[in-house]
C-alpha cells in the first residue's frame, strides 16, 4: 500500500507538528507517530497548513516524542469496528479493550493497541442471501446470535450501487475475519466481506426514513416518566452542579430503562464511578431477560486521567455504536457523562492551535458540534418495516453550575426534554434532584397530557404558597392555602422523591406509576375538613407515612393491599371530621 | 552515552528557559549549569523545530545567558525506598531533615494511571471518629476528596486527624506552598500521633520555587502508589491544591498559552485529574486514597468547581464546623449499608429536617415564625450543630447514630420524621431515655 510518510517536527503536549515528506495527506485521517523505544502512538491529522505542514492531535502522551521522529500515515479516518462482540465489553475511547489491556499492563500504557473485537469466538452464521442475489450497502447477509439478540450482518453501509452475490458461505461458526461473501459490482470488480466492518466515528450513520419521537421510554424514575419523560429516539439534557446526583441518576438510568441495549460512555469522568457500573453491571440481572445486565450494555470507560484527544473521540465512538444497533432495529439508549468534559477537551486542542476562542475561551463552532451530535439520535423505520430508534441523555457539567455558559445553552437548543439538577433539592435530600419547576420535556408522557397539567399547577402553587409562609409564617395564611401546600408537599414527598438505593421504590414500572398517581389525584381531589395547622400538618404527616411504608412493599406482597387502604381510609378521614 | 552540553540560551522567562539543540526528547530532564558551577534542574515541556523550551524547577530569577545547558537522556524519576519513611523531602526530592541522602530504586514520575478494570470498587469504610464524616459523608479507602475552606479555617488540623486517627500504613504528606508554620504543624502532629515512622513529607514552602511546588503532589503519589502496589494502605494528603493551581497558571502564562477561565490554563481539569485519579483500590494490591486541600471563597472558582467533577465529593468547612449542605462523600453508599440498618434512613431523615429548618431561619427574619413545630425545628437545629458539626468531636459511628435518633426523639414526634415505621420501632428511644445526649435542659 502506498502509504505517506512525514517527521516530528513540534511538541506541544497533546498537539505535534509534522512536516510530509512523502505522499499526499487527508485532514481527519489517522497517523502513527513511532518514537525512539519503537512504540507507535496514534494520532489524527486535526489540521492541514499551507506547504507541507500539518498537526496531528495525539490520542496518548507525547513525553520522550523528538524532532524527527518518524510519522506513517494510514489514509484511513478515525473508526470504529462494527460487528458481532460489542456487548458486554467495555473499552477506552479508541475501542481498545480495557480488560484485554489490562492482560498486558497494570497500568494504561502508551502504544498498547489491541483489536477491538476478539478475532478469535467463533459466530454461528445463518445467511439470508443466495448466489446470484442483488445487495446494497445495508442489505442482511445473515445473521448470528449475539447474546439476547439476533445480529444482523449487514453489508457496509458506505457501499453504494447494487452488487451480485458471487458466494456466500454456508450456516456455520465463523469468526468476524472470516470472509463470508463474495460480491460482484456491475463493472465485474468482486470483493470480499466479514462480518465486521469499519464506520468513520465523525460521520453520522444515514438513515433509512428517519421519523418523528413519540413513545415515551419507560425509565422507572417516577418524576422522568410522569412529567419530563424522554421519548424513544429523544433526546435528553442533564445539567447541574456537581453533587446534585448526576451520578446517581444516570446509573439509575442504565439499570432500569426499557431499551434494549444501553451504552454508557463515560467521557473524561471518574475512574471510581465507570469501575462502578463495569463491575457491578455484570452481577446484576436484568429483570425482563433473567440474564446479566452487561449481555445489553456496552460501556467506553474513557475516565479523567486518560489522554484528552481520546476524550473527544469517545463519545463519537459511542454514538456510532449506538447508530449500528438502531439499524439492527432494537432501541438504544446511550448515557454520555459528561459532555462537558468533551467540550473540554475541545477547547484544550483549539487553544493549542491557537485558535481564537469564543465565550468562556471555548471554539467559536462548540455550539455547532453539540447539535450536530444530539442530531445523531432518533428513531430510524427500516427497510424490513422495523424500527430501531437511539436515544442520547448527556449531562453536562457547567462550570459553577451556572446555567448560563456556552455548552449548556448550546445543549438546551438541542435537545428536547430537559432536566434541571437543583442544589437545593439536593441538600434537602430530595432525590431524584430534578427541579420540578424549571425542568420540562416536549415528549408525551405516561400520564395523560391534563394529568401532567394538573400536577405541575398544583406543584407551583405549592410553591408560591411556601413562600408565603416563608414571609407571613403560618398564621398569616388561610387553612384551605395551607392544605394546597400540605397536598404539593405530600406529592413531592411520596411520588416524585424516590429512594434509589431502596429495591422496591428504586423503579417503578409503568403500571405501578398509574396506581401510584391514581391514589395520588385522589388524595389532592379529595375534600378536607380539617382545622388549624397542627391537625392538618399532623393528619398529612400520617398520610405520608402510610404511603411511604407502601413504596417499600412489593406488589406481590400480602401486606400490599392493606397498606394501600391504609392511605386511602386516612384520604376519608380528612373529610370526615 | 555522552550528554552534550548546549550553551546558546535564547530567552529566560520567569520559570522557563529556551535553547537550540538537538536530538531532544519531549519531557526530558535537563541541568541548568551556572558559571560558579551550581546546578539546577529543568523539564523540556515543549520543542519547535531545533528551539526547546525548558520548565525550571529553581525558576528564571538568577538565571543568566551564560548558563549552560545539559541534557541528561532520563525523564524526571523520584527515589523509592523504605527508608524514605520518616523523612522530609524538598520538592525537588532532596532530603531538607538534615538526614542522609538515600541511595534508593528511581521510580517514574506522574506515569500513567492503573487500568479502570484494575481497580475494585471500594469496599473497606474509614473511620474518623468524627460524626458529620462517618455518619454523614463517610469516608471509604481508596476515595480522593477535598476540603473545601477559606484560607483561615483549621483545614490541615482536620487533615492531619483524619490521617492520624484512623490506621493507614503509610502516610505522605504533600505541601504545596507552605508557611513555615503549617510545615512545623504537621511535623509535630504526625510526632504527637506516634505516626512519625510511617509518615514521608515532600514540602515546598513559600520561599521555594514554585515549579518545585508544582512537582510536589507527583513526587507524593508516586512513592504512594509504590507503596500501594507492594499492598499498602496508603494515605495521600495534598495541601493546597489551590496553591499548586495557581502555579500551573503562572507556567502556562509564561508560555503564552492561551487562557481558559481566570486566566487558569485550557487542561487545568486534566492536569488535576491525572494527579486526583492516582487515587485507587487496586486488584491485588493495596490502597491509595488521596485527601487534599483545596482553599477557595467561592465555590464556583474555577479551581474548587474543577476539583469538584474530579474528586468523589467533597468536605466542606465553614467558621470551622464542617457544613452538612455541600459536604458529600460519593462513595458513601458502597460502604454505609453494612454498617447498621438504620444510617442511610437517618442520615437523611436528619438532613431533610434539618434542611426545613434552615428554612425557617430565613423566615425567622421576618419574624413570621411562631407555631410550635418552626420552633421545635429551630431548636434542633441548635441541638444538631451543637452536637454533631465540630469535626473535632471525636466520637465512634455507632455512638453518633444513637445521638442522632436521641436528637430526632427529643424534638419530634414518630410520624414527623419521615422514617420507616419499622426503623422507628426499632431504634426510637422511649421514654425520653437517651443513650449519647445529655438529658438535661441546657442544651
Amino acid at each position: 500500500m502506498n502509504k505517506s510518510k512525514g517527521r516530528v517536527v513540534s511538541v506541544n503536549e497533546s498537539l505535534v507538528g509534522v512536516e510530509i515528506t512523502e505522499g499526499a495527506v487527508i485532514n481527519g485521517e489517522v497517523a502513527y507517530i513511532i518514537i525512539e523505544d519503537g512504540k507507535k502512538l496514534k494520532a489524527e491529522v486535526i489540521d492541514v497548513k499551507t506547504g507541507n505542514m500539518v498537526y496531528l492531535q495525539v490520542f496518548e502522551d507525547t513525553s520522550w516524542m523528538k524532532f524527527g521522529d518518524t510519522v506513517e500515515f494510514s489514509g484511513l479516518p478515525l473508526a470504529v469496528k462494527l460487528g458481532p462482540g460489542i456487548l458486554g465489553s467495555v473499552t477506552d475511547g479508541l475501542q481498545n479493550p480495557l480488560y484485554e489491556l489490562a492482560k498486558k499492563e497494570w497500568f494504561l500504557e502508551r502504544g498498547l493497541e489491541v483489536a477491538p473485537l476478539d478475532t478469535t469466538v467463533e459466530w454461528h452464521f445463518t445467511p439470508s442471501v443466495k448466489k446470484g442475489d442483488i445487495v446494497t450497502g445495508g442489505s442482511v447477509l445473515g445473521s448470528v446470535p449475539e447474546k439476547l439478540f439476533k445480529h444482523k450482518i449487514f453489508v457496509p453501509f458506505s457501499m453504494q450501487g447494487n452488487y451480485t452475490v458471487e458466494s456466500i458461505v454456508e450456516e456455520g461458526d465463523y469468526t468476524i475475519e472470516k470472509d463470508i461473501v463474495i460480491i460482484k459490482d456491475a463493472d465485474g470488480n468482486s470483493k470480499k466481506l466479514q462480518m465486521a466492518f469499519d464506520w468513520p466515528v465523525k460521520t453520522p450513520m444515514p438513515f433509512n426514513k428517519r421519523s418523528v419521537p413519540v413513545n415515551p421510554l419507560p425509565t422507572g424514575i417516577r418524576i422522568l416518566d410522569a412529567l419530563f419523560p424522554i421519548a424513544y429516539g429523544g433526546t435528553a439534557c442533564c445539567p447541574g452542579p456537581f453533587g446534585a446526583g448526576k451520578t446517581v441518576l444516570q446509573h439509575s438510568l442504565a439499570k432500569h430503562s426499557k431499551a434494549d441495549i444501553v451504552i454508557m460512555a463515560a467521557c473524561g469522568e471518574r475512574a471510581g464511578e465507570a469501575v462502578e457500573i463495569f463491575k457491578d453491571f455484570p452481577e446484576l440481572i436484568d429483570p425482563k431477560t433473567g440474564k446479566s445486565l452487561m449481555d445489553r450494555t456496552y460501556i467506553v470507560g474513557n475516565t479523567s486521567s486518560m489522554p484528552v484527544a481520546a476524550r473527544e473521540a469517545s463519545v463519537y465512538m459511542a454514538t456510532t455504536v449506538g447508530e449500528y444497533y438502531r439499524k439492527q432495529g432494537l432501541d438504544v439508549l446511550m448515557l454520555a457523562d459528561s459532555t462537558s468534559r468533551w467540550a473540554q477537551a475541545l477547547r484544550e486542542t483549539s487553544g493549542r492551535k491557537e485558535e481564537i476562542p469564543g465565550p468562556e475561551a471555548f471554539p467559536m463552532y462548540i455550539s455547532t458540534l453539540i447539535s450536530a451530535f444530539y442530531d445523531r439520535a432518533g428513531v430510524d423505520i427500516l427497510e424490513n418495516g422495523e424500527t430501531g430508534s437511539l436515544s442520547i441523555m448527556g449531562t453536562v457539567s457547567p462550570a459553577g453550575g451556572n446555567f448560563d455558559e456556552p455548552v449548556t445553552q448550546a445543549t438546551l437548543l438541542s435537545t428536547g426534554a430537559f432536566w434541571g439538577l437543583s442544589r437545593a433539592l439536593s441538600d434537602a435530600r430530595k432525590y431524584p434532584a430534578i427541579d420540578r419547576i424549571d425542568s420540562n420535556s416536549k415528549y408525551p408522557s405516561l400520564l395523560k397530557h391534563e394529568e401532567v397539567t394538573f400536577l405541575l399547577e398544583l406543584l407551583r402553587e405549592g410553591k408560591t404558597i411556601a413562600s408565603n409562609i416563608l414571609l407571613m409564617g403560618e398564621k398569616g395564611i388561610t387553612d384551605e392555602a395551607y392544605i394546597t401546600y400540605q397536598k404539593a408537599e405530600l406529592v413531592d414527598a411520596v411520588f416524585l422523591q424516590q429512594n434509589s438505593f431502596n429495591d422496591v421504590d428504586g423503579v417503578t414500572d409503568p403500571k405501578r406509576l398509574r396506581m401510584m398517581f391514581d391514589v395520588v389525584k385522589q388524595i389532592i381531589d379529595a375534600p378536607v375538613t380539617l382545622k388549624g395547622k397542627e391537625e392538618i400538618r399532623s393528619h398529612f404527616n400520617f398520610m405520608r407515612q402510610a404511603y411511604i411504608d407502601w413504596n417499600m412493599v412489593q406488589v406481590d406482597d400480602d401486606t400490599f393491599q392493606k397498606q394501600k387502604s391504609q392511605i386511602l381510609n386516612l384520604v376519608k378521614t380528612m373529610g370526615a371530621c | 552515552m555522552l550528554k552534550k552540553t548546549y550553551e546558546n540560551i535564547d530567552s529566560i522567562g520567569r520559570a522557563i528557559l529556551s535553547i537550540k539543540a538537538k536530538g531532544v526528547h519531549n519531557k526530558e530532564l535537563a541541568e541548568v549549569i551556572y558559571p560558579d558551577g551550581k546546578r539546577a534542574f529543568a523539564q523540556v515541556i515543549a520543542i519547535e523545530g531545533d528551539r526547546v523550551t525548558l520548565q525550571l524547577f529553581g525558576g528564571g530569577f538568577g538565571v543568566s545567558t551564560d548558563c549552560k545547558v545539559r541534557f541528561l537522556g532520563k525523564p524526571v524519576q523520584v527515589g523509592f525506598s523504605d527508608d524514605m519513611l520518616g523523612r522530609v523531602y524538598s520538592g525537588n526530592g532532596q532530603p531538607i531533615d538534615g538526614g542522609p541522602e538515600l541511595h534508593s530504586d528511581l521510580i517514574r514520575v506522574a506515569g500513567p494511571s492503573i487500568n479502570p478494570v484494575k481497580r475494585l470498587i471500594p469496599k473497606n469504610m474509614i473511620r474518623t471518629g468524627v460524626p458529620m464524616i462517618d455518619v454523614f459523608n463517610t469516608l471509604v479507602q481508596s476515595q480522593k476528596i477535598p476540603i473545601f475552606a477559606k484560607a483561615g479555617e483549621p483545614y490541615n488540623k482536620l487533615l492531619a486527624n483524619i490521617a492520624t486517627q484512623t490506621d493507614a500504613d503509610v502516610i505522605i504528606i504533600g505541601g504545596v506552598g507552605l508557611k513555615f508554620d503549617e510545615f512545623h504543624f504537621f511535623k509535630e502532629r504526625i510526632e504527637e500521633a506516634g505516626s512519625k515512622s510511617k509518615t514521608i513529607m515532600f514540602v515546598h514552602t513559600h520561599r521555594d520555587s514554585i515549579v518545585e511546588g508544582l512537582m510536589v503532589p507527583d513526587l507524593a503519589l508516586a512513592v504512594g502508589e509504590r507503596f500501594a502496589l507492594q499492598g499498602k494502605n496508603v494515605f495521600v494528603l495534598l495541601s493546597d491544591m489551590t496553591q499548586w493551581s495557581d502555579y500551573l497558571r503562572q507556567v502556562a502564562n509564561a508560555q503564552d498559552q492561551i487562557p481558559a477561565n481566570q486566566g487558569y490554563p485550557g487542561d487545568l481539569y486534566s492536569q488535576l485529574a491525572s494527579r486526583y485519579e492516582k487515587a485507587a483500590d487496586i486488584d491485588g494490591a493495596g490502597s491509595l486514597t488521596i485527601l487534599g486541600v483545596t482553599t477557595m471563597d467561592d465555590v464556583t472558582h474555577p479551581v474548587p468547581d474543577n476539583t469538584g467533577y474530579i474528586t468523589e465529593g467533597q468536605f466542606y468547612m465553614k467558621d470551622g464546623y464542617l457544613e452538612l449542605f455541600g459536604s458529600l462523600s460519593r462513595l458513601k453508599q458502597q460502604v454505609n449499608d453494612r454498617t447498621r440498618p438504620d444510617h442511610r434512613s437517618i442520615m437523611n431523615a436528619m438532613a431533610r429536617l434539618f434542611s426545613d429548618a434552615e428554612e425557617r431561619v430565613k423566615a425567622q427574619k421576618f419574624g413570621s415564625v411562631k407555631d410550635d413545630y418552626s420552633l421545635r425545628l429551630l431548636e434542633y437545629r441548635k441541638v444538631f450543630q451543637k452536637e454533631l458539626m465540630d469535626p473535632f468531636r471525636f466520637l465512634e459511628l455507632e455512638d453518633a447514630l444513637d445521638l442522632c435518633w436521641d436528637i430526632l426523639a427529643k424534638h419530634f414526634k414518630k410520624e414527623e420524621v419521615g422514617l420507616s415505621s419499622k426503623l422507628v420501632e426499632a431504634y426510637w428511644p422511649e421514654n425520653g431515655e437517651f443513650k449519647i445526649l445529655k438529658n438535661t435542659t441546657d442544651v
